[in-house]
């Protein structure tokens, strides 16, 4: 145990296989990754590779078959009524019934905060997502992008270390993607959270991590992991780069690989 | 204003259709009349005659609105003639009818999202229970409760109830799942407990879809009312106005009885979607 207290997740020969009516599914085999505090981790494949089940383990949403994962050296159960993380699904789901102000206050009232300190913590979020003056707008009254950024501000309201983040800008245009995640980074590294980061966009994985986790399906396995040389301070240019692109590579030869076993796909 | 034009053509094709009807249907009638009197009638007097009978097989409309005008304006409503009166009676069991069936409703669709057995046993008894015809249990009900001493308003809300509760127990049962399992995932990584889930998501999730049935309900209750003033030979109420109505052969009071209790069923209909609109805004679910 003494090993998994200097890692914020830890997964030593985690395996996750789901039943289902054809048979076992093996969503996740023999992965072991170590995520460090600071860290911003991007888990990239094709679907079925079992990066969302890996997140979802994280959270303690998804029952690991056998092996071994800890969150802040703990089990995920434990950690998440820690309030260890945040979690920011695909979909914004914010209550159409309440207003952006009262949807954020949602997780602060089931923890139990003070009307007080849910009001300053509500402001203080808002401001982090660049949502000032929009609590008391109803969610259809917001954009996309902007609803997102709610969902954002939702999940850091509560002052968990970790950041899980299952595709947040995946139904999103490639301009407003572009726009938040230009803002995540700046949020990431004014926070100083941890970020897990589910991602079908290549460009997406490498404009944002420090490490980038290669996954291959069937079953659900690690591939490659990518440790980012770029530096810490990203404009959007940076993606012109002669490293970026090389990373990029990197990344696209890792994804070729797991695939690599039927030669159908050359 | 084309959307009034329309309406009104609507209704006055019906008004037309109607008055043609009258005229052939009471015709019958006015030739026999005429033979007994041995005498010819033209066409013109079998119009007059046959919108202005006394009986008729089908009263023509002005008949049936002066009827239904006499009954409610120009009777007091303490009067045994007043429709006011009788749809006082009428709504009085409609309403405690509805509540109770809302409830009933709402009760049995929460034990089924939360209880495992009642979610598998629950539903198909529920819907056996809409299959049965109500004009059989109705008397079975009625004459029940008579025999230990309930009669009036009760065993008349407990038909209408009986009606309403359905409506409202399938659309609160998909109204309470109505959120998907990303929002209960949500939920569970704030560690929250199943009455956070219950009141903070899956109530509130459900308020649109509970307006829905209780407009269907409470239409369901009016019916459920008279059909329960029906069997008994009941003296008060729009159900009991129909009744003596048929019995001594009058039509026109019948069909201001028939029209009043449809001007009633819209009126409660109308209410419940004007407490669905505010309270829809309120909760800032109307754009």
């Amino acid at each position: 145990m003494m090993h998994s207290d200097f890692h914020v997740v830890s997964a030593k020969d985690l395996c996750l296989t789901f039943q289902t009516n054809d048979g076992p599914v093996h969503a996740l085999k023999d992965v072991n990754l170590q995520i460090d505090k600071g860290d911003f981790v991007s888990f990239i494949g094709p679907s079925g590779c079992g990066k969302t089940t890996f997140l979802r383990a994280i959270a303690a949403l998804e029952n690991p078959t056998s092996g071994e994962l800890t969150v802040n050296g703990t089990t995920p159960e434990l950690a998440r009524k820690d309030r260890a993380y945040g979690y920011v699904f695909q979909a914004a789901g914010l209550y159409p019934w309440r207003t952006i102000a009262r949807n954020i206050k949602l997780p602060l009232e089931i923890m139990g905060f003070t009307r007080a300190e849910q009001n300053e913590r509500v402001e203080r979020v808002l401001k982090l997502v660049d949502l000032e003056g929009f609590g008391n707008k109803f969610p259809w009254q917001l954009s996309g992008g902007m609803q997102q950024r709610a969902s954002i501000a939702r999940a850091l309201s509560f002052d968990a270390d970790i950041l899980l983040m299952d595709e947040p800008f995946g139904a999103l245009d490639e301009i407003v993607r572009d726009h938040l995640n230009e803002q995540l980074l700046k949020l990431w590294s004014s926070t100083g959270k941890t970020i897990g980061f589910v991602t079908h966009s290549i460009p997406e994985a490498v404009y944002l991590s420090t490490k980038i986790v290669v996954m291959s399906p069937r079953p659900g396995r690690i591939t490659d992991v990518i440790e980012s040389t770029l530096p810490k301070d990203r404009p959007l240019s940076i993606r012109d780069s002669q490293e970026f692109i090389d990373i990029a590579h990197r990344v696209r030869e890792g994804l070729r690989a797991g695939h690599g076993d039927g030669a159908n796909d050359a | 204003m084309r959307k009034l034009f329309a309406v009104f053509t609507v209704v006055l094709v019906i008004v037309a259709i109607w008055y043609a009807a009258a005229v052939k249907m009471n015709a019958k009638w006015a030739y026999d009349q005429a033979a007994r009197a041995k005498v010819e009638i033209s066409f013109s007097e079998l119009v007059k005659d046959t919108w202005a009978q006394e009986r008729p097989v089908l009263p023509a409309p002005h008949q049936v609105m002066t009827e239904l005008w006499k009954t409610t304006v120009g009777k007091k409503i303490t009067s045994k003639r007043s429709l006011i009166f009788h749809g006082w009676i009428t709504l009085e069991a409609t309403l405690l009818g509805f509540i109770t069936g809302t409830l009933l409703g709402i009760a049995l669709s929460v034990g089924i999202i939360y209880i495992r057995a009642m979610d598998m046993s629950v539903m198909p008894w529920a819907i056996a229970s809409q299959t049965v015809p109500i004009l059989a249990i109705a008397p079975m009900i009625i004459v029940v409760l008579n025999s230990v001493g309930i009669q009036g308003l009760i065993p008349k809300a407990i038909i209408s109830a009986y009606l309403s509760f359905f409506p409202v127990l399938v659309g609160m049962v998909k109204g309470l799942r109505a959120p998907d399992h990303m929002q209960m995932d949500l939920l569970k990584t704030y560690n929250a407990s199943k009455s956070d889930a219950f009141y903070k998501l899956r109530l509130p999730s459900s308020v649109p879809y509970l307006f829905t049935s209780m407009k269907v309900g409470i239409a369901a209750s009016l019916v459920g009312t008279i059909v329960g003033e029906l069997p008994t030979g009941a003296i008060r109420g729009l159900g009991a106005r129909l009744l003596t109505g048929s019995y001594y052969g009058q039509t026109i009071q019948m069909w201001a009885a028939l029209f009043a209790a449809a001007l009633l069923a819209a009126g409660l209909v109308a209410l419940v979607g004007l407490a669905e609109k505010s309270v829809l805004k309120k909760m800032g679910m109307v754009r």
